[in-house]
């Protein structure tokens, strides 16, 4: 009976706050080594296979990825000279902009946790400053963001999750918008958007950097279906996102340039 | 020093609950992720069945904070679910001892229904219900696998000596 008012107890001041991080971190540095060994022994299959790979396989493999780097330098040259030119725009703007991000390479820990949420386990956590509310991206564009770290891991909340909320913009021509998850794989739908809006399939969604704690301009998703009921205020608008989810093992972390949230600074403090 | 003569094997039940624990995070493939049984709690219901000195309430409860940051679950989720199961296995163990495998699955099943209905009304307050019957499968598979994994834990149990 004790036991039970406890975890009540233990779950209203987990919900609303963060006090209870630290239990959580303790505790979570215990089971990271359960975690670890459970995502080791179903990658076992995946790296003898990449023991087994020819010299001749890896030449050729080396071969293509030498070429696509070259073309990624020809891009990155493009890029940066559009940079300095937004720099200069925004200059004269006299608006603040957000460039030099850090970032840092996480490896996903295979395991899977509470059945229908969508968070998965990263291997780098306070001791690689990691904080909670880091935004977290992969080669195509957002996963998430940190919800809880400790030592050695941190848990990733996902945009497809229920309780996720990214503020956004159609890239196209900047509608505001927020992407809220589903609770479903590859799938995000965008909040409060007018049936007259201008907004179509195929339209690219950025984060919008609003809200202070996903930097601006990342890839969120791609619209994969407007739906305009007649008499309805808003329409429907699924988006796939461009992250992804289950297909890569690595995640990055980012440190945007300027941490506006005050989350960042509990967690830098602790 | 009595507690040392009395009992034995206690790590065989740590690792018990250490297998479960890994076993509830395992990646499967497919379909299968959403019919894993509820190891935990299948766990702590024959640990509170045959041994109630050894594994109770108590521990129920800390082994559910333990699955709660493990599956990154609300703090005290899993704890109360466990604790409760434990409690009502502790109560009726008398009654459920007696039964054969397939009768206990049935009790097993009541039981795990109360799990994973603690779990979703937690869910349902703190906004993110599980939207999905597949919520359920983890009570059907953890009832059919019951009458196995009883005979194994007991082997187990005869091998390793614990009591």
């Amino acid at each position: 009976m004790i036991l039970a008012l406890a975890s009540i107890a233990l779950m209203m001041v987990d919900h609303k706050n963060s006090y209870l991080e630290i239990l959580r971190s303790s505790i979570s540095t215990l089971v990271y080594p359960l975690q670890h060994t459970a995502g080791t022994v179903t990658d076992l299959p995946r790296k003898i296979s990449a023991i087994m790979v020819s010299r001749q396989e890896l030449m050729e493999e080396n071969q293509r990825l030498r070429e696509e780097q070259l073309h990624m330098y020809s891009r990155l040259q493009r890029t940066a000279t559009l940079e300095g030119e937004i720099r200069r725009l925004r200059a004269l703007l006299e608006s603040s902009v957000e460039f030099n991000e850090r970032v840092l390479v996480a490896e996903l820990v295979g395991v899977e946790l509470e059945a229908f949420r969508q968070q998965i386990v990263v291997n780098k956590g306070t001791t690689h400053g990691v904080f909670i509310g880091q935004p977290v991206v992969d080669a195509g564009g957002i996963m998430g963001q940190v919800i809880h770290v400790s030592p050695f891991s941190s848990t990733v909340l996902l945009i497809t999750d229920l309780a996720h909320s990214i503020p956004a913009l159609v890239n196209r021509n900047g509608l505001r918008s927020v992407a809220t998850g589903l609770g479903e794989d590859n799938i995000v739908s965008l909040e409060h958007i007018p049936v007259n809006a201008d907004i179509k399939e195929g339209d690219k969604i950025v984060s919008s950097g609003l809200g202070g704690r996903f930097p601006r301009g990342y890839p969120v998703g791609t619209v994969a279906s407007v739906t305009r009921v007649p008499g309805e205020l808003f329409s429907t608008v699924l988006i796939t996102p461009s992250a992804k989810f289950g297909e890569t093992r690595e995640a990055l972390l980012v440190w945007p340039d300027q941490p506006t949230v005050t989350t960042s600074d509990v967690a830098m403090r602790r | 020093m009595t507690l040392l003569v009395r009992h034995n094997g206690g790590w065989v039940i740590l690792l018990s609950f250490i297998i479960a624990l890994l076993l509830t995070t395992m990646p499967l493939s497919g379909a299968l992720t959403d019919w894993r049984p509820a190891w935990v709690a299948m766990m702590v219901i024959y640990w509170c069945l045959v041994l109630p000195e050894r594994v109770g309430v108590t521990i129920a409860w800390l082994l559910g904070l333990v699955l709660d940051v493990h599956t990154g679950a609300l703090l005290g989720q899993n704890a109360l679910g466990l604790s409760a199961i434990a409690y009502l296995t502790l109560q009726s163990r008398n009654q459920i001892r007696v039964f054969r495998p397939l009768q206990q699955s049935f009790v097993i099943c009541v039981y795990l229904s109360l799990f994973q209905f603690i779990n979703l009304w937690v869910r349902g307050i703190t906004g993110i219900p599980p939207q999905h019957w597949l919520f359920w499968a983890p009570v059907a598979s953890s009832m059919l696998l019951w009458p196995a994994f009883f005979y194994v834990m007991h082997a187990t149990r005869r091998k390793f000596n614990v009591f």
